[in-house]
């Protein structure tokens, strides 16, 4: 196991910021926490970096105790936290460099690992870090926290803030480092996101809701699910919460997420029962369940 | 050892980079160097002086005279009555106001006696009883002279010797303000600037969450706190240098005392205040904080630090309680070996209690330093 965390807890004093998360992760895993803002993520994150004491319960990271053996987790972890936190005012290789000695290796030595996600930015490497864009700076991070070679690597929602297409080779490059037999554990708040993982776990108010991979968790979800759109989407939503049948009402991009709360749900019926409220251009079509839906579902 | 030289070359770079803050650093306290030292002076000069002269006759006016003679009094007007000599006061256009009475010399011719009245604006309190001080010695001297006119060559035998006292000022002979204020203000500087830049520095990274990076790495405590605060110790000897070679060059102050027994002293006492900063930059998390926390500590050390107000002078709780403070330790050291010419052995008191200062202050410092919380 890379990762074994068992029964941790931990409060701030009037909150509880995680209450007795047990789960692990294994070698070579893309482990994905998944939840929104404030459910506790990066607190987990803060106590398997040795940052945070929790208050119950233990953890392993790559075999060393998060208490007793920090010293040996800080040679064995990269850590990118959620804030973009390099210096500044130093310039791309002053940055990776400095880290680089800190943790007493050189760039060239560890150069292969990071040489797929360096190459994009070395023609930028005398620029100060703070003026670089965000997705570039994301890099950076990454290669900084890849430079002294760890076994298990935190990614405290790297991508927030990162536009699309950063975002979808940033997620390309983690699998690439996959490959190179690294643990990741990542959090993130985009749901789209977890598809890309190995396994996830679904994090809310300091508690986990469910972990398998993506594929179990949505076929876990119990309900068949439609896509409805027509020409007012506002009055849609309100007349489908009015329904006494709904069982989940969503907007979901341009359609509205529906499920019913019979097992023998006729699309007819919910159609008329709309037209008769006076919509128009109804469309009604079952839709493949996404994480999203499982979250929200789970979250009710 | 590679590590702490490392992060020292990216402290240094890191403050050479910072635009905004270079001229702080060297600029600021030079220009505050130059003027406060011309200009922080408790020399009581140009007293605002006005007169009521009831008398009008030869006597008041070589009375008169006497204080247009004096270098100390610029004599702004006379009143005709002491009302609107009052008003005048009021509105602050006068400090002091001489009333001569009616007949002032018929008096003193006759009588030998006579009175003076004399009205001291005394709002700065210090500055009123110098202006006392100077008004009485002008009135006593012209009191000699005019008896002795008046003599008679038979009383000769009667006239009382008078005792005169020709003071010698010891280390500083002409009295000269600067040579008594340019070290104390080049020990403020070093101490503000060192304090507030080490104070502020860890907490920036805090603020900008580098901090946060750093705890998750392997470094140790040892190595950070070194490797960051040795740059601003280098920085307060430079700033000392400087201070030096402006006093010298522009002030022309004396350096009796041996540079080598300052620049020891000065290296243990930047380690007190660095030890001070990175113990205030522990227990705060912005820079505006630790900034506040900073100016608390360095106003309170610099009046009763000796600097401006005495310390015999003060309470005895309050001269306790100064000693506590480091900058009290470093004017004496720097004022008894520039003025005095003093050796290892006459500051080694001070140099002792900034040694056990500098020990503390950094234990508790690093004791309070944590990776983990």
């Amino acid at each position: 196991m890379s990762i074994s965390i068992q029964h941790i807890s931990k409060s701030y004093e009037d909150v509880t910021a995680l209450k007795d998360i047990s789960f692990e992760v294994k070698e070579g895993e893309l482990f994905g926490l998944i939840g929104p803002d404030g459910a506790g993520k990066t607190t987990l994150f803060r106590i398997l970096t040795t940052l945070l004491f929790a208050d119950e319960g233990t953890a392993t990271v790559a075999g060393y105790d998060v208490v007793d053996n920090y010293k040996d987790i800080r040679n064995h972890v990269g850590y990118m936290p959620g804030r973009f936190s390099l210096y500044q005012d130093l310039t791309v290789e002053e940055n990776l460099t400095f880290f680089a000695t800190i943790f007493g290796t050189t760039i060239e030595e560890n150069y292969d690992l990071i040489k797929d996600i360096y190459v994009q930015i070395e023609p930028f490497k005398n620029r100060r870090a703070g003026k670089l864009s965000g997705g570039m700076k994301q890099k950076l991070a990454l290669s900084c926290a890849l430079i002294h070679k760890p076994n298990v690597l935190f990614l405290d929602e790297p991508t927030t803030g990162v536009d699309p297409v950063s975002r979808k080779e940033f997620w390309e490059m983690l699998k690439r480092l996959q490959k190179k037999g690294i643990t990741m554990l990542v959090s993130t708040p985009y749901m789209d996101e977890a598809a890309l993982c190995d396994r996830i776990a679904l994090i809310q108010d300091g508690a986990i809701l469910e972990i398998d991979t993506p594929q179990e968790i949505i076929k876990h979800y119990p309900k068949k699910i439609y896509d409805i759109k027509a020409n007012n989407m506002y009055e849609l939503i309100l007349y489908l919460n009015e329904y006494q049948y709904n069982h989940s009402v969503y907007p979901f991009g341009e359609f509205i997420h529906y499920t019913d709360k019979r097992d023998d749900f006729n699309p007819d019926e919910l159609v008329q029962f709309l037209k008769d409220k006076g919509l128009e251009n109804i469309t009604i079509q079952p839709t493949a369940t996404t994480i999203e839906d499982t979250f929200m579902e789970l979250a009710r | 050892m590679r590590i702490i030289r490392y992060i020292i070359q990216k402290e240094f770079k890191q403050i050479f980079r910072n635009k905004g803050m270079l001229p702080i650093i060297f600029v600021l306290p030079l220009i505050q160097l130059v003027i406060l030292s011309s200009a922080a002076t408790f020399e009581v000069k140009n007293i605002k002086f006005s007169y009521i002269d009831h008398d009008k006759t030869s006597f008041s006016r070589a009375l008169i005279d006497r204080f247009d003679a004096s270098t100390y009094f610029n004599i702004i007007t006379d009143f005709p009555s002491s009302r609107r000599a009052n008003t005048a006061m009021l509105k602050g256009e006068v400090d002091v106001i001489l009333e001569i009475p009616h007949y002032f010399e018929r008096d003193l011719l006759k009588d030998k006696k006579t009175n003076l009245s004399v009205t001291i604006n005394a709002i700065d309190g210090a500055a009123a009883g110098v202006e006392n001080v100077y008004i009485n010695q002008i009135v006593q001297r012209f009191n000699q002279n005019a008896q002795v006119g008046l003599l008679q060559p038979s009383d000769m035998k009667n006239v009382p010797k008078s005792i005169i006292s020709i003071p010698s000022f010891w280390y500083n002979k002409t009295l000269n303000y600067k040579t008594f204020m340019v070290p104390g203000i080049l020990v403020l500087l070093v101490t503000m600037i060192t304090l507030f830049l080490s104070g502020m520095n860890i907490v920036r990274e805090k603020e900008i969450g580098t901090l946060e990076q750093m705890n998750v790495t392997p470094i140790k405590k040892h190595q950070f706190i070194i490797g960051k605060l040795f740059p601003f110790w280098v920085l307060g000897m430079v700033l000392l240098t400087v201070g030096l070679i402006i006093s010298k060059v522009l002030f022309q102050v004396p350096m009796v005392g041996s540079a080598l027994l300052m620049y020891g002293y000065t290296a243990i006492y930047i380690l007190v205040i660095l030890g001070m900063g990175l113990f205030i930059s522990n227990f705060t998390d912005t820079q505006q904080q630790a900034m506040f926390i900073a100016w608390f500590f360095v106003v309170i050390f610099i009046l009763m630090s000796g600097l401006f107000t005495p310390i015999e002078s003060m309470p005895e709780w309050a001269q306790a309680l100064t000693e506590f403070n480091p900058i009290k330790f470093y004017v004496e050291v720097m004022r008894m070996v520039m003025l005095k010419g003093a050796g290892f052995t006459d500051i080694l008191p001070q140099f002792t209690k900034t040694l056990v200062y500098a020990i503390i202050m950094n234990g508790l410092a690093v004791w309070s330093y944590k990776k983990t919380n």
